[in-house]
């Protein structure tokens, strides 16, 4: 159901903003030959869905979960086994293993979530983390499964090797575009209300009537599921999975950044952060990767814009914009309105 | 028994005390009671067993002769039974029309909440003058009338307040007694809980003194408000 107010209705402004958006990112692989740069564009594309699949659990129900790499390393060997131990073959067949993968997982993960849910703050931020390192732990350790420390191939796709990233960016990038829609969908629904009052107050959320269980499991479920699939085509496109790389703390933790850089709990923030973070910081992996010293340029990225943007940068520009427009009384009818529906700021938090 | 709430030898507590000690009370259909009492006597858990936020150990909770003893908030909030806490219970981040609806989380019935929430705005200027803004940037006051806004979006015939008026200068503390007794003159059942309790029993019609988890006393509101002895022990009279 959904519910009356700024988010419940498609606007002109918003139908604009997802149809420019499809297609700046269904024309951006044609416009370069480059492989390095369409890889690039891969990994920034799986990054945006990421962060926005996180942003489900972690922004709009607010619940601070560092663990998702071990959802992303389950899709990732799903698909690997999938693919070299049940024989679904080469070519375009293992994308159609993502929709059982990402089903699979949210279905699996239930009980689990059941019992990290009962926990809030930072005893579940620590729960969290402690299941991407058992799931880490396993995956070294059920050989005949994952290969452990030796790691699995997957088969190589056989695409052309001119578009080879190709078929890879658009698969992440339909993901991307389920996992906005699934958001949208989430924002403009009583689910989106509820999990807003879980996050502002789980108890006074229960008060009022809502089935708090239910909600943050659904969000739960529905967020492990889109990772898993993401960490699908993933496994795909890198054809090498070593448990240290596929459940790999920094790349949730990479996801994680840039929903705060861009704005939690708002529809664009992730896609925001990810677009600027997710080159930085694969040029910084590149001009600084043996030394690690990538990871402290990376820090020194985020403080900064965390220094001078403290909300994200969609909810502070949307606040500025939104105090412009105040100042001009011609504009004060609209202001809101227009605010809304371009940064999606009617919560900000 | 009339259509009112009434509760029956009601114990409950918090870890392993009782705080209500086998409590009575009648709340008249139609009619405000207010509940006064010392800090520790019960007030705030009597209308946390009536919205189900609090399961008593022994006795019944009575809506209109039904047994609602132990039921979820979700449940009483069916029932027409909604409360208002002491706490400032908005989600300061969620925007106040987001925290007006909210109020009708529990209904399926998209128009009827659409015209609900239009109703409440109109209603409540506040809610249609801020509702874009996060509820924590308003002020206390305003905060307690879009509770109150939000409380009414079920439309319910039974009312818990639970001190409305603590925090709130003079002035707006007026405003907000004056909104309990414009909600009581549309008929509605309001149990007030209510530590100024001079001002609480002013605008009630009967009266109860709670003093360690058990009401001694019950009167009309003007009577208690006249008693001597109550005068010296709960409105401050010399």
């Amino acid at each position: 159901m959904t519910r009356p107010g700024p988010h419940s209705r498609i606007r002109p402004a918003g139908t604009i903003q997802a149809v420019a958006f499809v297609a700046v990112v269904a024309v951006l692989p044609l416009i370069t030959g480059q492989h390095w740069l369409v890889s690039l564009l891969v990994f920034t594309v799986m990054y945006a869905g990421l962060a926005s699949a996180w942003n489900l659990l972690g922004g709009y129900a607010g619940y601070p979960a560092l663990g998702h790499g071990a959802f992303f390393g389950v899709g990732a060997y799903a698909m690997a086994i999938g693919t070299s131990h049940l024989g679904v073959g080469g070519g375009y067949r293992p994308f159609v293993l993502i929709v059982p993968i990402a089903v699979g997982t949210a279905l699996v993960v239930l009980p689990i979530a059941r019992l990290l849910l009962r926990t809030r703050a930072a005893a579940f931020a620590v729960l969290s983390i402690t299941l991407m390192f058992m799931v880490q732990t396993l995956a070294y350790n059920i050989r005949s499964l994952t290969g452990g420390s030796s790691g699995l191939i997957v088969p190589l796709a056989p695409f052309p090797a001119a578009i080879f990233e190709r078929p890879f960016y658009y698969a992440m990038a339909a993901l991307l575009a389920l996992t906005l829609a699934v958001c949208w969908v989430v924002r403009t629904s009583k689910l989106g209300l509820a999990l807003n009052a879980v996050r502002d107050d789980e108890d006074r959320a229960r008060g009022l009537g809502v089935q708090t269980e239910l909600v943050k499991l659904v969000a739960f479920a529905v967020s492990a599921g889109l990772t898993a699939a993401f960490g699908a085509v993933w496994a795909y496109y890198i054809t090498f999975l070593y448990p240290g790389f596929a459940i790999d703390p920094l790349l949730a933790l990479g996801a994680i950044l840039m929903a705060f850089l861009g704005g939690r709990r708002t529809l664009w923030g992730p896609v925001v952060g990810a677009a600027l973070i997710g080159p930085a910081q694969q040029y910084f992996a590149y001009r600084f990767g043996a030394s690690q010293l990538y990871l402290v340029a990376y820090a020194a990225l985020f403080l900064l814009v965390i220094y001078l943007l403290p909300e994200g940068i969609v909810p502070s520009l949307a606040r500025r914009l939104r105090r412009l427009r105040r100042a001009s009384p011609a504009a004060a009818t609209h202001d809101q309105v227009a605010t809304d529906s371009i940064f999606s700021a009617g919560d900000l938090g | 028994m009339d259509a009112g709430l009434h509760l029956r030898g009601i114990v409950a507590g918090y870890g392993q005390g009782d705080i209500l000690r086998g409590l009575d009370l009648d709340v008249s259909a139609g009619q405000i009671t207010c509940l006064i009492g010392p800090n520790g006597s019960g007030k705030s858990t009597v209308l946390r067993v009536i919205s189900g936020l609090l399961t008593p150990r022994a006795g019944q909770v009575l809506l209109a002769g039904e047994d609602v003893t132990g039921r979820s908030p979700r449940a009483m909030l069916t029932l027409g039974v909604a409360h208002v806490p002491q706490e400032r219970s908005l989600f300061p981040a969620m925007s106040v029309w987001d925290n007006v609806l909210m109020g009708a989380y529990i209904s399926n019935d998209h128009d009827a909440v659409a015209r609900r929430a239009d109703e409440i705005a109109e209603r409540f200027p506040i809610v249609a003058r801020r509702r874009h803004d996060l509820a924590g940037s308003l002020s206390g006051g305003e905060q307690k009338t879009v509770e109150i806004a939000r409380t009414m979006m079920l439309d319910p015939p039974v009312l818990c307040f639970d001190e409305p008026s603590v925090g709130l200068e003079p002035r707006v503390r007026r405003t907000i007694f004056s909104i309990l007794a414009d909600l009581s003159s549309d008929g509605r059942t309001i149990l007030l809980v209510e530590q100024n309790a001079r001002s609480g029993l002013a605008i009630a019609h009967n009266g109860g003194v709670l003093d360690a988890g058990v009401v001694r006393l019950t009167a009309p509101a003007s009577e208690l408000l006249d008693s001597p002895d109550v005068g010296r022990l709960y409105l401050g009279a010399s």
